[in-house]
């Protein structure tokens, strides 16, 4: 060090003016730094930050962080940022945030590098703004302000949330959080940790690049029309490895492919998938195990490496046009660029001849490549070759190639990791352990058997009316069949409510060949078609041919309506009905047994099921009767138990069955609700939050094509229901009445 | 009498035999047994026809089926004309009394009661009844009649009885093989090999995902009119995409897959 910069140095501590010891053992380094990237104005500037953030009363910890991480952040967004930067940092001290400013400091860098300029950079300053501000809060009766339990979280993900998403996304993101976690600190720091299973899920909707599920069907697609093969594409997420990026493969269960891809260049996101799903069919189509015990790991290296050649070059030939593509996404490792004295080069060299073999334009000079190439090239001219003899080659290249040099622990990676390829490991089959005689002996391990009392969850999204955008996975659906009681009560009951059933059966009777369908243009007939014959007549006087086809008949066609009745099985179905013995849930047992009745007695098919919910972690689905069933001692056993509890998260109920109704293969589908008051759970406040819910659920139902239909038994349900169903619902007042009018309502619905 | 020679059918057609189709035909001919061919759309089964019966020398009368057929429109009616009414053989008629082969193209979209109008003709009576106007026709010895029937758009509306199908013998055809596809088309349009494979290729690739967002698959026909745009100088890319893709689907998941593997084939 020249005595000159020495004296500047001292002169820069003077001006720092802090007393902290930490500082002395890194401010060499940090002003060696700053004076390389920044200008003399700047160091003042720096300087002076510094000293700022070193009286605040934080201790040495933000001017530290500062010293340090500063000059990177001015090389990439310019020195001119400091006053923004600044103004949050004061802003933050000035407000309960204080302990944000550290985390702040700290990823300003790692920030900066994903919006690299001043702008973008500020833009980043105020959604700390405005999330500081939303979530900072007080509460009523404490005389404290409480600082956000977000912001210190949000600032530690921020890099790698900027990694993922734009800064837009970052945007909605947050958004979201503080929308619905506003009164929840744990949840609220949950969630901007990244740590809750909606922030993740949150995240995922806004990534960018091409989610894997919005071209899961063309994917399908792909794989049926040009390779005539079919698996389950599987994906796995690429967001939370950032160590070790996964890599494709497939195996018994499915093709792993990643859930997201991003544009490489002129490729398209689509076609990386593309790509990857090619290679493996590849695999599938000519690759065989080979024994992978006796040879090293190097030797497998160069194995895989020409295998993955061998197939692509019979891809190749089978579509020509994927050679762009592959050759697009293939890297083209720099000749030389890796030095063997030093280094180990085995990677680049396979990956060099990797691109050789696919490139005829690659304009390597290496003479072992050069005679290798032109050896792969003659042995695929004479058909497909094997995998066996493809291996071959592979040995006597690494053979003919071997350096000391390979062994060395600095690989070169630069440019050799192909990622559309899978990790080969079908490729291999080791034949080693459980091969020993010792191994005879070893117990084998039994996986634990899990105990699944019933069905996995379903989760489904829920409707979110603030933001007009759904939750996605916000409700967990629990199906379970419903438990089973006597039989014979329903019979009781039939037989209580004979006269009615009498009524209903002759209207049956009446409605089951419905459906007239006039056929036209016949030339005998039933009736006249006046249309026809008076054009017929008209021809006829103006001297042309008439068409003697003036006749109609008719003919009746079957119906064909799937029924799916829903019921509300809430703890208020267990009030008595006002001037009588009988609970709610008695009289719309009542109901639902002559309807199930009424409705098997004309061959429709039906499904019941009951929903109650304990919040959006436990909503209970419970199977009464399924499409398939026959109206039967078993359906009857189950209504005869039906009991009521807990709240009514309409919404999510209504979405499960409207996944099997949707399924049903019928003309006209048709979901009856019968419930007695509006949706509502312990876990939502607001009071319009689930009736929106269910408004939507019954949009998405009507788009796919099933007609919802509400029988409500709330008297003062007329405030509510018309929000939920439009003009499909009835108010019944009297409850009593319920087990006449159910039916009849059925059938005027489907006359 | 009618004039039988409008009928023939005047030019080779270009037919290819997938197997042993034409003798078998000939001696269903022979002996005058009824034939149904059935298959997808475009494979194939009419050209086979006209070029049987090219190779017989017959005439042969096309009558394309549809819902508002009635029996009237297949064996004839009275007509009104200024001086009273005056009787018009169909064509099923006509081609019994001039012994031409009598083609009923897509016989399952005409109603049913139509059908069995031609029962008396397909067994051993070989005779047809005008029973409006009191008449027997004993078909003519050169008289056949062929049904054709596309089993993919069978549901059970459609589909013919039993009785009607018992009295037929049968030619099932599919889409060539590809390489046989490749020398139809290249034979049908001049267009080369290499290219004419290609398009087959793209056309197997549609016929994979029928039952996944597609009816059909991409026929014969279509792949003829593909090659045939090609042969006019239209950039393989647009004639596909005009041929191939636009007809067959609005799906547009199935489009962009279609148009990749043209993209590909077409490299």
């Amino acid at each position: 060090m020249s005595v000159r910069t020495a004296e500047q140095l001292t002169a820069y501590r003077v001006k720092l003016d802090t007393r902290f010891a930490e500082v002395d053992g890194v401010f060499a380094a940090c002003m060696a730094e700053a004076m390389s990237s920044l200008s003399t104005r700047g160091i003042d500037a720096y300087l002076d930050a510094a000293r700022i953030l070193g009286k605040l009363g934080r201790g040495a910890a933000p001017m530290l962080i500062f010293l340090e991480e500063w000059p990177s952040v001015a090389a990439i967004v310019g020195e001119d940022s400091l006053p923004e930067v600044m103004q949050q940092v004061s802003k933050l001290q000035r407000s309960p945030n204080s302990r944000a400013i550290a985390p702040l400091l700290q990823n300003l860098a790692a920030v900066a590098r994903r919006l690299p300029s001043a702008e973008q950079l500020n833009d980043f300053l105020i959604l700390v703004q405005d999330l500081t501000a939303r979530t900072t809060g007080s509460i009523h009766g404490h005389h404290t302000t409480f600082p956000s339990p977000g912001l210190p979280e949000f600032l530690a993900q921020a890099p790698r949330l900027l990694n993922q998403l734009s800064l837009a996304g970052v945007k909605n993101w947050v958004d979201y959080g503080i929308r619905n976690y506003q009164h929840h600190p744990e949840r609220q720091a949950e969630y901007f940790s990244l740590q809750s299973a909606d922030s993740r899920a949150v995240m995922q909707r806004e990534r960018h690049g091409t989610l894997f599920v919005d071209v899961e069907r063309q994917l399908d697609l792909y794989l049926r029309g040009l390779w005539n093969d079919t698996e389950q594409l599987v994906p796995y997420s690429t967001a939370f490895d950032e160590l070790r990026k996964p890599i494709p493969y497939y195996d018994k269960l499915g093709i792993r492919v990643p859930d997201v891809q991003e544009d490489a260049g002129s490729i398209k996101a689509i076609d990386r998938y593309r790509a990857t799903l090619a290679h493996i069919v590849g695999h599938r189509r000519f690759s065989l195990p080979q024994i992978a015990d006796n040879w090293s790991p190097f030797q497998r290296m160069a194995v895989e490496f020409f295998e993955d050649c061998r197939i692509e070059t019979l891809l190749m030939r089978e579509y020509p046009g994927l050679r762009r593509i592959f050759l697009g996404l293939h890297p083209k490792p720099i000749e030389n660029a890796c030095d063997p004295a030093n280094t180990s080069c085995l990677r680049h060299r396979l990956a060099m001849l990797s691109r050789a073999l696919l490139d005829p334009e690659h304009g390597y000079t290496d003479a072992d490549l050069l005679v290798f190439t032109q050896r792969f090239h003659a042995m695929m001219a004479a058909g497909e070759s094997s995998t066996r003899e493809i291996a071959g080659l592979a040995l006597s290249y690494v053979t003919k190639t071997r350096r000391p040099s390979d062994q060395l622990a600095r690989v070169h990676f630069d440019n050799t990791v192909i990622d559309y390829r899978d990790d080969n490991r079908q490729l291999w089959q080791f034949i080693e352990p459980g091969d020993e005689e010792e191994a005879f002996d070893e117990k084998r391990k039994i996986e634990p058997d899990i105990n699944i009392t019933g069905l996995l969850p379903r989760h489904y999204p829920e409707w979110d009316y603030h933001s007009q955008s759904f939750r996605p996975d916000w409700v967990s659906v629990f199906e379970a069949l419903h438990p089973s009681g006597n039989a014979a009560d329903i019979d009781k009951l039939l037989q209580k409510n004979a006269g009615t059933a009498k009524q209903l059966k002759r209207i049956l009777d009446l409605l089951k060949p419905q459906d007239k369908v006039r056929i036209r243009y016949q030339e005998e007939g039933s009736e006249l078609d006046l249309d026809v014959a008076i054009r017929s007549l008209i021809d006829f006087k103006g001297g042309a041919q008439p068409d003697p086809r003036i006749n109609m008949s008719h003919r009746t066609a079957g119906r064909d309506i799937a029924v799916s009745l829903v019921l509300d099985l809430s703890e208020s179905l267990n009030e008595k009905v006002a001037g009588s013995e009988q609970t709610i849930l008695q009289r719309s047992q009542e109901a639902v047994s002559l309807l199930a009745w009424a409705i098997d007695q004309l061959g429709d098919p039906l499904a019941i099921a009951g929903f109650s919910s304990n919040t959006r972690f436990d909503v209970r689905y419970q199977h009464i009767k399924g499409f398939g069933e026959v109206w039967g001692d078993e359906v009857k056993a189950r209504l005869a138990a039906m009991q009521a509890g807990y709240s009514t998260r309409m919404g999510a109920a209504m979405r499960h069955a409207g996944h099997y109704l949707g399924k049903r293969k019928a003309d006209k589908k048709l979901m009856l609700i019968l419930t007695d008051g509006q949706p509502a759970d312990i876990d939502v406040a607001d009071p319009r939050a689930l009736i929106e819910d269910a408004r939507q659920a019954v949009n998405e139902l009507d788009t796919d094509g099933i007609f919802t239909y509400c029988i409500s038994l709330d008297a003062k349900a007329d405030e509510y229901v018309s929000d939920i169903f439009g003009r499909h619902y009835t108010v019944i007042d009297r409850i009593e009445s319920l087990p006449q009018k159910l039916p009849a309502l059925f059938l005027s619905l489907t006359r | 009498m009618v004039d039988k020679d409008q009928y023939r059918v005047p030019h080779e057609p270009f037919y290819r035999q997938q197997g042993n189709e034409v003798a078998l035909y000939e001696a269903a001919y022979r002996n005058k047994l009824p034939v149904m061919v059935k298959g997808p759309t475009g494979c194939g089964k009419s050209r086979f026809i006209e070029y049987m019966a090219w190779k017989l020398g017959k005439p042969l009368i096309t009558v394309a089926c549809n819902e508002d057929m009635t029996a009237s429109d297949l064996v004839g009616r009275y007509l009104l004309d200024a001086n009273g009414t005056r009787w018009l053989d169909g064509p099923l008629t006509t081609a019994a009394r001039i012994g031409a082969i009598c083609y009923l193209d897509e016989i399952v979209e005409a109603r049913q009661d139509t059908t069995v109008v031609i029962h008396p003709l397909t067994d051993h009576r070989r005779t047809l009844p005008l029973d409006k106007k009191g008449e027997l026709i004993a078909a003519h010895p050169d008289f056949q009649l062929v049904i054709s029937y596309n089993p993919g758009y069978q549901n059970l509306m459609k589909d013919l009885k039993q009785s009607t199908k018992q009295r037929f013998t049968g030619f099932a055809f599919d889409y060539p093989a590809a390489e046989l596809e490749t020398a139809i088309l290249a034979k049908e349009t001049g267009l080369d090999e290499a290219r004419s494979a290609k398009l087959v290729k793209i056309g197997h690739t549609a016929r994979n995902l029928k039952g996944h967002g597609l009816d059909e698959g991409i026929s014969t026909r279509l792949l003829v009119y593909a090659a045939t745009l090609i042969k006019d100088g239209i950039h393989p890319h647009d004639a596909c995409r005009m041929a191939l893709v636009q007809p067959i689907t609005d799906d547009a998941d199935i489009r962009a897959t279609l148009e990749h593997a043209i993209d590909v084939s077409f490299a």
